[in-house]
């Protein structure tokens, strides 16, 4: 059972209270570090992600900033592949731990040492987006702008630019896996945030550092929850028809992947896309020059780069089991492919049929690394 | 449609569905000429792109065949491989490839007639589906 407390928000700023909130656990050292996304201090004033150890240098922390330059489940996956001396915080999106949870399962992370602080997530832009928007006004105050706007009911639109297709049709917005969650939905975040200790971890944190909580249902928050999930699975529903009827033959995958350049951006950007060396960057794909030549002449023409499809096709198969839809491998394609879309609509599916949801859990085994005697026999015309 | 032959990758176990292949032979069972037999140590080791290179390519279907359950030589290659299967099965479809050109059975190694069974109607179904055309047509 969650338990609730309060940050009390001073001078209608949530992101300094924060601030003050993630200072506090390095002060008493209950954490050694902190991961959290920062604006860096710099021109342009750039949001990526940042690990602190001085409780001072925390002032550009700026965990509501809607900006996602990269997945975190990656970097998290760099400090915690071997086993870490000292307990980390890692303030995160709900799919970034969705993403890492992957991670921990396919060995190349662990949430042993971690308290994961996964603060709601309204949505947030495109890189591209994001940067005319972050340059537009000065520090956080852009931050604070995107959430007044939709605390007032005026949307997540700025300008021309909108929050991405992916976190439209997110319907994971609350990290209910987090130990500790920060509230924003049901809560006047100008006033004050909800802190949730979802674990055993997350209680022990915010008892040591003196922050009340309380047992008992939050019925403000739940239906802002819940209006916002319906919002987006229906947005989601939509994406995924539309998406299935534009790929339903090859001829129209085709299409759908025309722009594709085979730059792989959008399996570096992806956080679950495994393979420490990607077979498609080997010499299995440094075909002999005669062999596009004989390729050519087997079909009378051949697209060069080759084997775009096939490369797509293969990632699904690699990652749909672990896709959490984050959308950074859209957000990486210089083509503006919507691969998005296309790998959320699939994974679904896959993981449907599985009986399995990416990211929900530590202790779901991912669907391909396990196996059955007596299962699927439709595979294998009803016998096994 | 009905008068091509089609070619059927089939890629089968070393230690059951090759030997039955093998004893459908040497016992002179008729079958049809159209399996293209690739033969792998254990079905465990088909990597799902084998199978999706092979139908963009252009093959008509692709086979899969193995131990039965409890009898793989390396001891469940054969259970991974039905999950590979059931991936695959819920991946291709989504883009036009009809599911029958996927086919995965158990044919035990002293199973020579019903290998040549399974040669005979999956030939006669896949005749029937007709041609995948991405034989001759340039894939991205």
């Amino acid at each position: 059972m969650s338990k609730t407390g309060k940050i009390t928000v001073k001078d209608r700023d949530p992101v300094s209270s924060l601030q003050n909130f993630l200072k506090l656990l390095l002060e008493k050292g209950t954490v050694e570090a902190v991961l959290v996304q920062q604006r860096l201090p710099i021109q342009n004033a750039a949001v990526m992600p940042v690990l602190v150890t001085d409780p001072e240098k925390l002032e550009g922390a700026d965990p509501l900033a809607p900006a996602f330059p990269l997945n975190g489940a990656r970097m998290l996956s760099r400090l915690t592949r071997k086993p870490l001396d000292a307990p980390i915080a890692a303030v995160m999106r709900p799919c970034e731990i969705r993403a890492f949870f992957e991670l921990v399962k396919l060995k190349q992370g662990s949430a042993e040492n971690v308290v994961f602080i996964g603060v709601d997530c309204l949505g947030t832009y495109g890189n591209i987006d994001y940067q005319k928007i972050a340059a537009s006004t000065a520090g956080a105050e852009s931050t604070l702008t995107f959430h007044r706007s939709i605390l007032s009911g005026k949307g997540t639109a700025t300008g021309d630019a909108d929050i991405s297709p992916a976190c439209k049709s997110c319907d994971h917005p609350v990290a209910t896996n987090a130990d500790i969650g920060i509230g924003l939905l049901g809560a006047n975040i100008e006033e004050s945030l909800l802190l949730i200790s979802n674990t055993e971890k997350g209680a022990r944190v915010l008892g040591g550092l003196g922050i009340e909580v309380e047992e008992g249902d939050q019925p403000l928050r739940q239906s802002a929850v819940d209006a916002l999930v319906s919002e987006r699975t229906a947005y989601r529903d939509k994406m995924f028809e539309a998406t299935s009827e534009a790929v339903s033959d090859v001829q129209k995958l085709m299409g759908y992947l025309g722009n594709c350049v085979n730059c792989y951006n959008c399996r570096v950007a992806c956080p679950v896309c495994y393979c420490r060396e990607c077979v498609f960057t080997t010499d299995v794909f440094d075909h002999e020059p005669a062999q596009y030549l004989r390729w050519a002449k087997r079909k009378g023409a051949l697209k060069m780069p080759t084997d775009t499809v096939f490369y797509h096709l293969t990632r699904l198969a690699h990652m749909s089991t672990a896709c959490i839809g984050c959308g950074q491998c859209s957000n990486a394609c210089p083509n503006a492919v919507p691969v998005a879309e296309l790998f959320r609509t699939v994974s679904h599916g896959v993981q449907k049929a599985f009986g399995y949801l990416a990211g929900a859990s530590l202790d779901d085994e991912p669907p391909l690394s396990v196996f059955g005697e007596k299962e699927f026999s439709e595979v294998t015309g009803g016998k096994d | 449609m009905a008068d091509y032959e089609p070619t059927i990758i089939a890629f089968v176990c070393n230690w059951c569905t090759y030997t039955a292949a093998d004893l459908a032979g040497t016992s002179r069972l008729v079958q049809p000429p159209n399996l293209r037999m690739v033969r792998m140590m254990c079905t465990g080791m088909i990597d799902p792109k084998y199978i999706i290179k092979a139908l963009l390519e252009g093959a008509d279907a692709v086979l899969v065949s193995g131990c039965h359950p409890g009898d793989c030589h390396y001891i469940n290659g054969n259970l991974k491989a039905r999950r590979r299967m059931k991936l695959l099965k819920e991946i291709l479809p989504r883009f036009g490839f009809d599911e029958r050109r996927l086919k995965m059975t158990w044919i035990g190694a002293s199973e020579g007639i019903d290998f040549a069974e399974t040669a005979r109607q999956m030939t006669a179904e896949i005749k029937e589906l007709g041609r995948n055309d991405l034989r001759t047509r340039m894939v991205l």
